[in-house]
């Protein structure tokens, strides 16, 4: 079969003018009425148009069907990328699109989520792969909406999290049309975010289309993952397929990183010989296999394990933790940690070593900061994937480890154990403190929490680094998607989004999911509490309600001390009172069951208990909670 | 040295005074926002713990004028924060409840020590 070229306008206006011609012998009265003018006359030609550049009569009706618009094929595209759901906004850069995806597409793989916000959308994107480890998709409006997104795209840029997003342009200049047309297009619209996402391209065919949205997905699950961009030009979408022969390019998955033999040989050597050796652990774990193998590890070197920004290592177990008071790390051990300068120099100075081992030295653009500072005094750098690599390091440290060294790490595992145990029951015994208090500690709340849901299976799907990570010292993490870490940019606004993605994955394994939701945060974009309830994503939601953005009361208290001004107008711009947000009505607004405030901890239980039977009736709820400020 | 006899003289004078623990519950919630570290209790929060109050309301005022972790907590001069009104800031942290129970007796905290 012959390939055709693609249409382009002139070309389009010959065959629908052609078209119109044969179509017009037999058609119907009814049928040879005048179309309804297009939104737009300049982007679809109008029987006018068409006239005045063909000299012919104005085409029928049926003339302007398209069987087979390109956005067919972009969808039989996404098909194959096996993307569950996508979230949107709705705009006209991606019409085309979006009509094949529900329709042709039949709404199914992906499943349109309407998002209230483009913000949200890639939120919701980013909490969903935190805990099912699969890519979800973010469909965006050309310039606004991709403007709207940005916030979420560098969350989940800085948190090494993929979001496959496609987004809606009018490119060729001439046929977008005047107007909001031309304030939605953009000549290179990949450079309004390409400073913080791993790759973009804008396709110029479906083909094109097609491998560029293989390769995105490829490059976005490569270690260091990262979200991409794939501009959809409104023009592909709408222009009929010409090309029938088009295929799917196989989507093949690169290998993540691993050092080589010699390199964890090296460091193996260093950690089995070390006499207080550390593991500190980031972004580590992708998978739940990751957690496992950290496991193994530190079991095979009796090492404490310090976790963080997401599950890496069962928190209860004897071995996570520093180590203990007097514990004092002389062989420490990264695993993709953002930014190790401090801890490697601090290190060095006191004669210990530090191995580095993350992806994040493959990929650094320059614009954006995160990658921290230059971490100069680390001893053995590795520019591999951590959790690729355990496995060859669990080997390399079995095979150095004799039965006498075997007996010593087993008695610095037993110190290790008992150093945990007293750290736990320290921690523990702090949630006494202001326990009967109101506001209510936050102490008090996940502790009255926990033996509701200690028996189910439960996910925390919202940051714990403005509760005092209370549930960390009290609940028992010790499964992959229970707890889901930080925003990656700390971009406020995130957390309510990216509880629903997390909850929307937990929704089909059945499980509990537990959303302790900010104040502030949640202002950001609560539109997200409909999206939950009209997709029917079951999640309880607590809110941490302090009436404030916490951390900046605190800020410019401390700024008018070091000023030599006082305290009383630090609630200026800071604070969430004057009136103070009654988020049960708002839950309500959005068609959620809510609760509250409630300011008396005697009434948690009772009312969280109220929470979790509508939750498992398969939808959201959301308690208020009037609590301390951290 | 005259300066600390200064310092040492308004210290006393301070140290004389009593505290009105009403007025100084405005002044920890509202005017200088103690409550932002240390929890509307003084139980909680990202600061020191200061019910029940170890020190006596001299020492108080002076680790209010110079705390030991600066960049932790803030100094308050007393251009800001008169004696007086840190005489009553200490009368209400005096006040308040120490209520916590023993972590053994509460079953939901007991339940979880090992």
């Amino acid at each position: 079969m012959a390939k055709s070229k693609p249409l382009g306008r002139r070309g389009f206006l010959k065959g629908a003018a052609a078209g119109g011609a044969v179509l017009a012998a037999g058609a119907p009265a009814a049928l040879a009425q005048e179309p309804a003018a297009p939104r737009n006359a300049t982007a679809r030609p109008n029987p006018t148009t068409l006239a005045a550049d063909t000299g012919r009569r104005p085409p029928l009706a049926s003339a302007r069907l398209i069987e087979r618009p390109g956005s067919d094929f972009m969808v039989d595209v996404l098909k194959t990328l096996n993307l569950e759901y996508l979230g949107s906004n709705p705009g006209s850069t991606f019409e085309s699109l979006h009509e094949s995806l529900i329709n042709y597409g039949n709404n199914q793989m992906p499943e349109f989520l309407t998002c209230c916000h483009e913000e949200s959308a890639v939120a919701m994107a980013h909490g969903y792969f935190k805990i099912e480890g699969r890519p979800m998709m973010a469909l965006i409006h050309g310039t606004v909406g991709l403007q709207h997104a940005s916030m979420a795209i560098y969350n989940a840029y800085a948190d090494r999290v993929p979001v496959f997003m496609v987004v809606g342009n009018h490119a060729d200049g001439a046929v977008r049309g005047s107007g909001v047309e031309s304030y939605h297009s953009a000549q290179d619209m990949g450079a309004l975010v390409r400073d913080f996402v791993k790759w973009d391209d804008e396709p110029y065919s479906l083909g094109h289309f097609a491998e560029s949205a293989v390769r995105a997905y490829k490059i976005a699950m490569t270690p260091p993952m990262g979200p991409v961009l794939i501009v959809a030009n409104n023009e592909i979408q709408s222009r009929p397929q010409t090309d029938m022969s088009l295929k799917v390019p196989k989507l093949t998955m690169t290998r993540p990183p691993q050092a080589d033999d010699a390199t964890v040989a090296e460091a193996a050597k260093m950690l089995v010989n070390a006499d207080f050796p550390l593991i500190v652990a980031q972004r580590a774990a992708r998978t739940p296999e990751g957690m496992k193998l950290l496991v193994e590890l530190a079991e095979t070197l009796q090492s404490p394990v310090n976790s963080s920004e997401r599950m890496n290592f069962p928190l209860q177990h004897p071995l996570a933790g520093t180590g203990g008071p007097g514990y004092r790390a002389d062989v420490i051990l990264n695993l993709e940690v953002a930014d190790a300068s401090g801890a490697a120099r601090a290190a060095h100075a006191r004669g210990a070593k530090t191995i580095n081992i993350t992806a994040g030295n493959l990929f650094l653009k320059s614009n954006i900061q995160d990658a921290g500072h230059y971490a100069s005094d680390v001893d053995i750098d590795i520019g591999a994937d951590a959790e690729a690599t355990l496995p060859a390091l669990i080997e390399a440290t079995k095979k150095l480890i004799t039965a006498d060294r075997k007996r010593a790490l087993e008695e610095r595992g037993v110190k290790l154990a008992a150093a945990h145990k007293q750290a736990r029951n320290r921690l523990i015994e702090q949630a006494a403190i202001g326990w009967d208090a109101s506001p209510i500690s936050l102490a008090r709340m996940s502790a009255e929490l926990w033996p509701l849901i200690r028996n189910e299976d439960w996910s925390l799907v919202s940051w714990q680094g403005f509760i005092s990570e209370w549930p960390n010292k009290l609940w028992n993490f010790d499964k992959h998607y229970q707890y889901m870490g930080s925003h990656g940019g700390g971009g406020m606004g995130a957390g309510l989004p990216m509880a629903v993605g997390g909850a929307l994955a937990n929704k089909k394994h059945g499980r509990l999911s537990i959303n302790i939701q900010t104040d502030g945060d949640l202002n950001y974009a609560p539109g997200a509490l409909w999206t939950a309830a009209h997709h029917q994503i079951p999640m309880l939601t607590i809110m941490h309600n302090n009436r404030a953005y916490h951390a900046e009361v605190m800020f410019v208290q401390q700024q008018a001390s070091l000023h030599n001004r006082g305290a009383d107008r630090c609630h200026i711009g800071t604070k969430l009172t004057s009136p103070n947000i009654d988020y049960a009505k708002m839950a309500a607004a959005y068609g959620i069951y809510g609760e509250g405030p409630i300011t008396d901890p005697k009434d948690l239980s009772a009312a969280f208990k109220r929470g979790i039977e509508r939750v498992k009736k398969g939808e959201p709820a959301l308690i208020d909670v009037i609590t301390q400020p951290r | 040295m005259k300066v600390f006899a200064i310092i040492l003289a308004l210290v006393s004078t301070a140290a004389a005074q009593t505290g009105n623990a009403a007025a100084g519950k405005a002044l920890y919630n509202d005017k200088f926002m103690c409550y932002t570290c240390h929890g509307y209790s003084g139980q909680n929060g990202s600061g020191a713990r200061l019910v029940p109050m170890k020190k006596d309301q001299a020492a108080f005022i002076a680790y209010v004028r110079n705390p030991a972790q600066p960049n932790r907590m803030p100094s308050f001069s007393p251009k800001v924060m008169s004696d007086a009104q840190l005489a009553d800031v200490y009368a209400y942290i005096k006040s308040l409840p120490d209520s916590d129970p023993d972590p053994k007796s509460v079953p939901l905290l007991r339940d979880l020590i090992k």
